[in-house]
């Protein structure tokens, strides 16, 4: 099949099952890297910090990012715009038409009892399947080296660990995202990451 | 066509200008679509965010939409979402191809590495916050912990554990009201 076709009919089931936000796209993106090898699981964990730090809704950066790189792979800059923007497009279209529908009868979706009861299992599912993804992303991004193999990074381990931590706290944990990606980035530099 | 121009540019800005999607786009919602335009009030937006969490898609677009299908309908809808994404296109485009062009540049390479162990820590945080968040009740804690180990040791398809545990949720439902009654 057509890479664009393939791109936005993906992107298109994204949209339509990815439940609670950005996040929520994040094993779905994981499961579209492995399946179709179109990224790698670092290549992903990099457009994750990418997308956090540019303005904009986070979930929609990591669309049109992903479209980008899988789009470049085939056609080169003009195949990784198209790309981009189909992604983007695809993601939020089954958005447009659910809501469109809710619209008319708001007050009754919001008191549904099955809706609300369908939330309750789903939450935990999903968060379940984002810890998941996120266990992936650590495997590959920090504890794989060069060759593909198991890697032990002492110090990306170390600064890893250290951000998670320093995260606990409160006030620490209100700081933009880019405070953070900077001072890694600084560190990676200078420790030659 | 006016207001069509509008929605678009306000939600542009509003794209544009704020950082992380989610609850970090509340201030700036209330601020451009309440205090500044009176498109809607604050309950409504409370409403449209609540709706938003628990249906699919990002949950900025899924407010896009609401507030401009109140305004204009499904094109309305449309437009208010064109231009909530816009803005993300257009820059993450421009970094991704700056970013692609000097990805052999050793610097860069360090650079990224450190800023990879930033993005994990970051998002470990996001489950934990999701986790907050989901965890109604033990019932739930069973569903994280099953639905962990089982993807973990499976590749199980996203699309049929929603699928799934949104039935065990309605099912449950049911059992409980059931048990009220009686």
């Amino acid at each position: 099949m057509n890479i664009f076709l393939l791109l936005f009919l993906e992107f298109f089931k994204v949209g339509l099952f990815a439940i609670g936000g950005g996040p929520a796209t994040i094993p779905f993106l994981s499961e579209l890297g492995e399946k179709y090898g179109w990224y790698t699981q670092e290549k992903l964990t990099t457009i994750i910090a990418i997308s956090e730090t540019t303005p904009g809704p986070v979930g929609i950066n990591m669309a049109t990012y992903v479209g980008y790189s899988t789009g470049t792979q085939v056609y080169g800059l003009w195949g990784g715009i198209v790309g981009g923007i189909l992604a983007t497009l695809a993601l939020v279209a089954p958005s447009i038409i659910i809501i469109c529908i809710i619209s008319k009868f708001l007050a009754s979706f919001r008191n549904n009892k099955i809706v609300n009861d369908a939330f309750y299992g789903i939450r935990p599912a999903v968060t379940a399947l984002v810890a998941c993804a996120v266990i992936s992303l650590i495997k590959e991004s920090i504890f794989t080296g060069a060759d593909g193999g198991f890697e032990f990074n002492l110090f990306s381990t170390l600064l890893f660990a250290a951000i998670f931590v320093l995260l606990q706290f409160k006030k620490l944990k209100k700081l933009h995202p880019v405070f953070w990606f900077v001072g890694a980035a600084v560190l990676g530099i200078v420790f030659k990451l | 066509m006016k207001i069509l121009l509008q929605l678009f540019i306000t939600f542009a800005k509003i794209g544009g200008l704020t950082f992380g999607g989610g609850l970090a786009m509340l201030p700036m919602l209330k601020h451009e679509l309440v205090t500044k335009r009176d498109w809607v009030t604050e309950d409504e937006i409370m409403d449209y965010y609540a709706i938003g969490q628990c249906t699919p898609g990002i949950i900025a677009v899924n407010t896009a939409t609401f507030v401009g299908y109140k305004k204009k309908g499904i094109i309305g809808g449309i437009v208010a979402t064109l231009g909530m994404v816009t803005p993300s296109i257009v820059i993450i485009l421009a970094i991704a191809s700056l970013l692609e062009a000097f990805m052999d540049n050793a610097i860069l390479q360090h650079a990224l590495s450190g800023i990879r162990a930033a993005a994990c820590a970051l998002i470990v945080n996001t489950v934990i916050t999701l986790a907050k968040k989901s965890f109604a009740d033990v019932l739930c804690i069973i569903i994280f912990v099953a639905v962990l180990a089982l993807s973990l040791a499976f590749s199980l398809p996203s699309v049929a554990v929603i699928a799934v545990a949104g039935l065990i949720g309605v099912v449950t439902g049911i059992i409980r009201a059931r048990r009220a009654k009686a």
